[in-house]
């Protein structure tokens, strides 16, 4: 294993608000078209980045204030639809190291563990306390101690949820399980033996 | 108390508990394409792994690959790139590659099924969210991220927390012009786009029972679109008549043997399931998306919804260029797309045909027909359907992804609105940034193209036939 283990995360944030913000807008599918990840930060959100612009507004991503963030905090759903990595992989080289959002979507959650980019959930309200008080000040640092399952900022802390499993895989640096899955792989084959799919039913099913 | 065939089949494939707390799992039939995996094969050469199941481990091309101009190199160089790096990854693993040419190349979900790969009871896994279209046959199928894909190269299995089951019960008879499209987009709708967030649907009921495979593998297809990474059908004598006869299916005595260990692999008749939801077949009608998510549709006849107070459902109409509490029917569309992994396949292009014929495209709207294989592109061709399409307007062309999702030259342009048979509409999904997607079954896009606008199918084509085929 040898990953990183991460059990405090700490620093500014960086609210993106609306729900069920799915991965095509978090990294359109033309920067998909590339055999490695690297240069993937460039485009995070970059269609919405580009909409904002032409209609005079500044994007999230594109405000001075919150370059430097390494804590997204997301509504409902977040990371829905397709199952490219490349969304949570850009969001991570882009430099964010924990979202907080009110539910991920199943696949961009296991995605983001692969790759040790912490998801946490909070009630709605507390997401948009904390929202609110990085528009405030967004120069505040708010920490996520995964070992208290807590978000601290100044002057308000909240409870996070992460099951249990996820947390400890963080925390120990499990979360590349490459390694866990070749061990003991005498079961595995004690597996495939008994599926008789894979012998083509040459003999009756068991 | 009974079983679900969720839970046979994940007991049968689990290896071991990780000291993680997840399962790891066994995977039986792993299908890989070349978008999401060249940095996991990079990451099997830094590490000196090897792949562990090639012989369990199909490759094909159906992402970037264009739909006309199929000539080496690609135009688009780094297409050429990705398709290059999936043939020398294949070849240097020893991996069987569906290629360009291949009577066998196609998209990864419509190749899986037509080749006899997909078989019920199996865990199956690809680096595509779509993948949960194999369950259509008794699969439970799963879509994976690159390092997952990494996992399954490296050792044939994944590391994966348990799932519940919600029941989706589809009862009656489908009305006039209402398809399997309808039926998911309707689920989808009234379950929430993140309502099957931890489930897996099992998909059942008389109406579902009735359903060929083609049918079932639309509504399959598009259990993502609801949250629900798994969804299924429990295996009866539609899969087994369709599987017989395929190349990898099992022939003679041993077919009778693997029907009979499909057959015990189905849910149990006393199976408890963690939530059940029914749905009325006789309530449906043809549905059209409205928004930019797979949930926000409506009834063809019905309007768009007029609470611009929903902040999410304001900034939808906006994208949309749509008036809150406007009729969707009537609106124009610039580009026509029938295929995709939802509804590309040789029952969806024979229905939308027979709405074509001895009609025309409108001025002014581009429209293509793009099967989800070769096999389903020389099937057709055999029956006559490129003609039909061609002779009404439509560009015919060559399998692969094409329109649905803009990784490829077939994209929209500017905000042009698409009439798609494909399965998302999310902002700029087809290509272009501003670009506008309706969602709506084939025979629906072929009536959309044929007027240059949302029209009722029904009343387009009198013989539009009744409930499931």
């Amino acid at each position: 294993m040898g990953a990183e283990e991460i059990q405090m995360i700490e620093g500014r944030a960086l609210p993106m608000r609306g729900e069920d913000m799915d991965t095509d807008r978090i990294m359109p599918a033309r920067f998909l078209k590339s055999i490695t990840f690297e240069g993937l930060e460039q485009h995070v959100f970059e269609d919405d980045r580009l909409e904002a612009k032409r209609s005079g507004h500044v994007h999230p991503f594109d405000e001075p204030t919150y370059q430097g963030a390494s804590i997204l905090l997301a509504g409902r759903n977040f990371g829905t639809g397709s199952s490219r990595e490349h969304a949570p992989q850009g969001l991570r080289r882009w430099g964010i190291r924990a979202v907080i959002a009110e539910s991920f979507a199943e696949i961009f959650f296991g995605n983001s563990l692969m790759i040790g980019l912490a998801c946490v959930t909070a009630p709605a309200r507390d997401v948009e306390a904390l929202m609110a008080l990085v528009d405030r000040d967004p120069k505040a640092t708010l920490r996520i101690d995964l070992k208290a399952r807590t978000c601290q900022a100044p002057g308000l802390t909240i409870a996070i949820s992460i099951p249990d499993h996820v947390r400890d895989m963080l925390m120990t640096g499990a979360w590349d399980t490459t390694g866990l899955l070749l061990d003991r792989y005498e079961e595995v084959n004690a597996v495939s033996a008994r599926l008789p799919y894979l012998g083509g039913f040459s003999s009756s099913p068991r | 108390m009974g079983n679900t065939l969720l839970q046979k089949v994940w007991d049968l494939h689990t290896v071991r508990m990780l000291p993680t707390g997840q399962t790891q799992l066994f995977i039986g039939l792993h299908l890989i394409h070349e978008v999401t995996t060249p940095q996991a094969f990079d990451a099997l050469r830094q590490r000196g792994w090897k792949v562990a199941r090639p012989d369990r481990t199909f490759a094909t091309v159906d992402h970037i690959v264009p739909t006309r101009q199929r000539q080496r190199p690609f135009l688009d160089v780094m297409a050429e790139d990705m398709i290059a790096s999936l043939e020398h990854n294949s070849r240097d693993f020893g991996i069987p590659l569906y290629d360009i040419g291949d009577e066998r190349q196609g998209i990864v979900h419509v190749i899986g099924p037509e080749l006899g790969l997909t078989q019920p009871g199996m865990t199956i896994a690809c680096g595509d969210s779509h993948t949960s279209t194999h369950g259509a046959f008794g699969a439970v199928a799963f879509g994976i991220g690159t390092s997952q894909v990494r996992d399954v190269l490296a050792s044939q299995c994944m590391a994966i927390e348990p799932l519940k089951v919600r029941r989706i019960r589809v009862t009656g008879q489908l009305p006039r012009g209402v398809y399997a499209k309808d039926v998911i987009l309707t689920i989808i709708q009234r379950l929430g786009v993140g309502g099957g967030n931890g489930y897996a649907y099992e998909y059942a009921g008389d109406t579902i029972e009735r359903m060929s495979m083609d049918e079932r593998m639309t509504i399959c297809n598009m259990s993502i679109e609801g949250g629900a990474r798994v969804g299924y059908v429990n295996p009866d004598e539609t899969t087994f008549t369709y599987m017989e006869g395929r190349p990898f299916v099992p022939q003679g005595e041993a077919f009778e043997r693997a029907k009979a260990w499909w057959r015990s692999m189905a849910s149990d008749a006393d199976a408890v399931y963690d939530d059940e939801v029914v749905i009325r077949a006789e309530e449906l009608t043809p549905v059209v998306t409205w928004g930019v998510n797979p949930g926000q549709s409506i009834g063809v006849k019905e309007r768009v919804p007029a609470n611009t107070a929903n902040q999410q459902v304001s900034d939808a109409l906006t994208y949309m260029g749509l008036t809150p509490g406007q009729p969707i029917a009537g609106m124009k569309v610039d580009v026509a797309f029938i295929g995709s992994c939802t509804n590309g396949r040789l029952s969806d292009l024979r229905e939308a045909a027979r709405i074509v014929r001895g009609h025309h495209v409108a001025k002014g709207v581009k429209a293509l027909v793009v099967p989800g294989s070769a096999g389903v592109q020389k099937a057709a061709e055999r029956e006559g359907l490129d003609a039909a399409f061609r002779e009404a307007g439509f560009e015919w062309r060559d399998a692969g992804c094409s329109m649905c999702l803009g990784m490829n030259p077939d994209k929209l342009e500017g905000n042009q609105v698409c009439a798609a048979s494909s399965n998302r509409n999310f902002k700029g999904r087809q290509g272009s940034p501003t670009g506008r997607t309706l969602l709506m079954s084939p025979a629906m896009v072929a009536a959309a193209a044929i007027t240059g606008r949302v029209t009722d199918v029904r009343e387009l084509v009198e013989d539009v036939p009744a409930g499931v085929r």
